[in-house]
């Protein structure tokens, strides 16, 4: 009886020690990049053009990384959301739809400089666009739609069938059934699809690499509003170089006397910007959850 | 509507095994039978909700005022044979979207949706309990008042015949009550077919009863009939017991065949 008493009560302590290691890991990595940037801090880090002679900025390169992260969410979450609607509502079962899962659980798993190198050859290269933010965007968009649509698909085939049936017993179309309950009901699960998609987007480099750009943009023209300049910040044909891109590239690649301090103040805004953006949307799905599904509107 | 040698089957299980049964318009039809006998999937035959079971087939006739069920755009069907579910199930909507979920869904923009509203909560007896609280969501109310809140939704789109499977299965005796009330409210104006495991309650709301057992009509008559003088002696054991000791055999034809809708 003591032996099984101890042995849970070993199994506890080495269950809580593992997920206060985790805790802890992720504590050090944010104080880490916090603690060596601080010193060089200042607001003007956030906008400023970027330089590796003196502290500049990273105001181009944030505006691309959310630029790219706007754009790719644009292609990836109406794709994904149609996706899932045939998946879960009209294939069935079958070879086709195993199929289809099967290439997803594939794409899934190639490597995102892969991706990036299909993207290039595919978005790049064949269209003649060049490095653009919406090669990029749609580089991403092939390494995220698989879990988009599978996330989706699952918070739709979430919803009750309780629901549907309640809606076709009241003469409701397909369609009708789809769009005003079934997707409603599914976005709570909707949402955390594309928090999980959008996560990975904002940290990724590999894929952007070769489609996006890997350029040190220079000052950006926000005056600039056509859509089909390249040279203008709105245009999806701007080469868009992200935070995570510039951040691999001065590392590499960076020389001058202040790339250390750059590199580091780097990190810190795009781990800031992770964090704000997760706990952001997170918010906002628990909210949105409560105004749509909730017991009180 | 009626139904004629309808045999229903989920993959190679059936589970009903020709029924024929007339349902008298503008009547309360009762449906009685141990848990498994098939009511619920009749009912769903009805309005051919079994069309969402991919391994149900269905063959025989059903006809509403004649027309045959099978042959119509399932749609157009279950515009004019509504149902209301065992368990309350609104959308997580407001009370006032729920209501006017199946009368927007027909899309013929005239519609007067404010009286629509008014009357058909009136007629499920929930109107007084809600109409400060229409935008509220109806997922807020208790579940005798969601259930009202179906029943409701389902007579805003003014079907023909409305069916109900145990509607007051899950309700407190306060919420059945009403729900009664309703149904006695109801009853003219819509054909009701209702399957419910109360026996007083059948007597006390249907003209119609059929007692169903192992996917078979037993019996089937006028309500106060069955319970004076029952020819099976199953139907008076279950009528009087709910439980059936002796299980019947065969299937029995009808007795008194009403006109039918
Ligand atoms: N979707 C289904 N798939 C397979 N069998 C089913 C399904 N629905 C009901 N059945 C079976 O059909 C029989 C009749 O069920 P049901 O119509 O729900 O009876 P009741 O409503 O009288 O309790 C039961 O044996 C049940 O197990
Ligand atoms: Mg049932």
């Amino acid at each position: 009886m003591r032996r099984v008493l101890l042995a849970d009560q070993l199994a506890t302590a080495v269950l809580w020690s593992i997920a206060g290691s985790v805790i802890l890991i992720l504590i050090a990595i944010i104080a880490h990049f916090l603690l060596a940037a601080l010193p060089d801090f200042t607001p003007s880090f956030l906008i400023a053009d970027p330089s590796t002679d003196v502290i500049g900025g990273v105001g181009p390169v944030l505006w691309n990384s959310v630029y790219v992260l706007a754009l790719t969410m644009l292609v990836t979450v109406p794709l994904g959301v149609l996706g899932a609607v045939f998946m879960a509502e009209y294939a069935g079962t079958g070879r086709l739809i195993d199929l289809i899962r099967f290439s997803q659980e594939l794409i899934g798993s190639v490597p995102s400089i892969v991706v990036g190198l299909f993207g290039f050859a595919v978005f790049v290269a064949a269209t003649g666009w060049g490095f653009t933010a919406l090669a990029g965007a749609l580089a991403l968009t092939v390494f995220n739609l698989p879990l988009m649509t599978r996330l989706a698909e699952q918070a739709m085939r979430a919803v009750p069938d309780d629901e549907r049936s309640a809606s076709f017993a009241l003469g409701a179309t397909k369609w009708q059934t789809i769009r005003h309950v079934v997707l409603p009901i599914a976005i709570p699960g909707l949402v955390t699809g594309v928090i999980l998609t959008a996560g990975r987007v904002f940290g990724e480099a590999a894929a952007l690499l070769f489609t996006a750009g890997l350029a040190t943009p220079g000052r950006l023209n926000f005056a600039n509003l056509n859509l089909l300049d390249p040279r203008s910040p709105w245009s999806p044909f701007h080469t868009a170089t992200t935070l995570s891109v510039y951040l691999w590239r001065i590392n590499s690649e960076g020389t001058g006397p202040v790339v250390d301090q750059v590199a580091n103040l780097t990190a810190a805004v795009l781990i800031v910007a992770v964090l704000i953006f997760n706990l952001g949307s997170r918010a906002l799905g628990q909210l949105l959850q409560r105004r749509i599904t909730g017991t009180r509107s | 509507m009626r139904t004629d040698g309808l045999r229903v089957a989920y993959g190679s299980k059936e589970v009903l095994r020709g029924i024929d049964l007339p349902i008298a318009k503008g009547k309360v039809t009762a449906l009685v039978g141990p848990s498994g006998c098939g009511k619920t999937t009749l009912l769903r035959t009805l309005n051919r909700l079994t069309d969402l079971t991919s391994t149900c087939s269905v063959s025989g006739i059903v006809t509403i005022d004649g027309e045959d069920c099978m042959a119509m755009d399932p749609v157009l069907l279950r515009r004019r044979v509504g149902m209301v579910f065992q368990k309350p199930n609104v959308f997580p909507m407001s009370i006032r979207e729920n209501v006017l979920y199946g009368v927007k869904a027909r899309g013929n923009g005239k519609t007067e949706y404010a009286e629509i509203l008014e009357s058909s909560l009136r007629k499920a007896v929930i109107w007084d309990e809600v109409k400060d609280r229409l935008d509220e969501s109806a997922l807020a109310l208790s579940g005798g008042q969601q259930q009202r809140v179906c029943i409701a939704r389902t007579l805003a789109t003014s079907p023909e015949v409305v069916l109900m499977d145990e509607p007051g299965a899950s309700l407190d005796p306060r919420s059945t009550q009403l729900l009664e009330e309703s149904i006695l409210a109801i009853r003219g104006d819509f054909t009701v077919v209702i399957v419910t495991h109360d026996i007083p309650q059948a007597h006390r709301v249907s003209d119609f009863l059929a007692f169903l057992y192992d996917g078979r009509v037993v019996e089937f008559g006028e309500t106060r009939q069955l319970f004076a003088e029952p020819r099976e002696h199953a139907t008076k054991e279950y009528l009087e017991g709910g439980l059936v000791t002796v299980p019947p055999v065969g299937n029995v034809a009808a007795a008194a065949v009403p006109v039918s809708a």
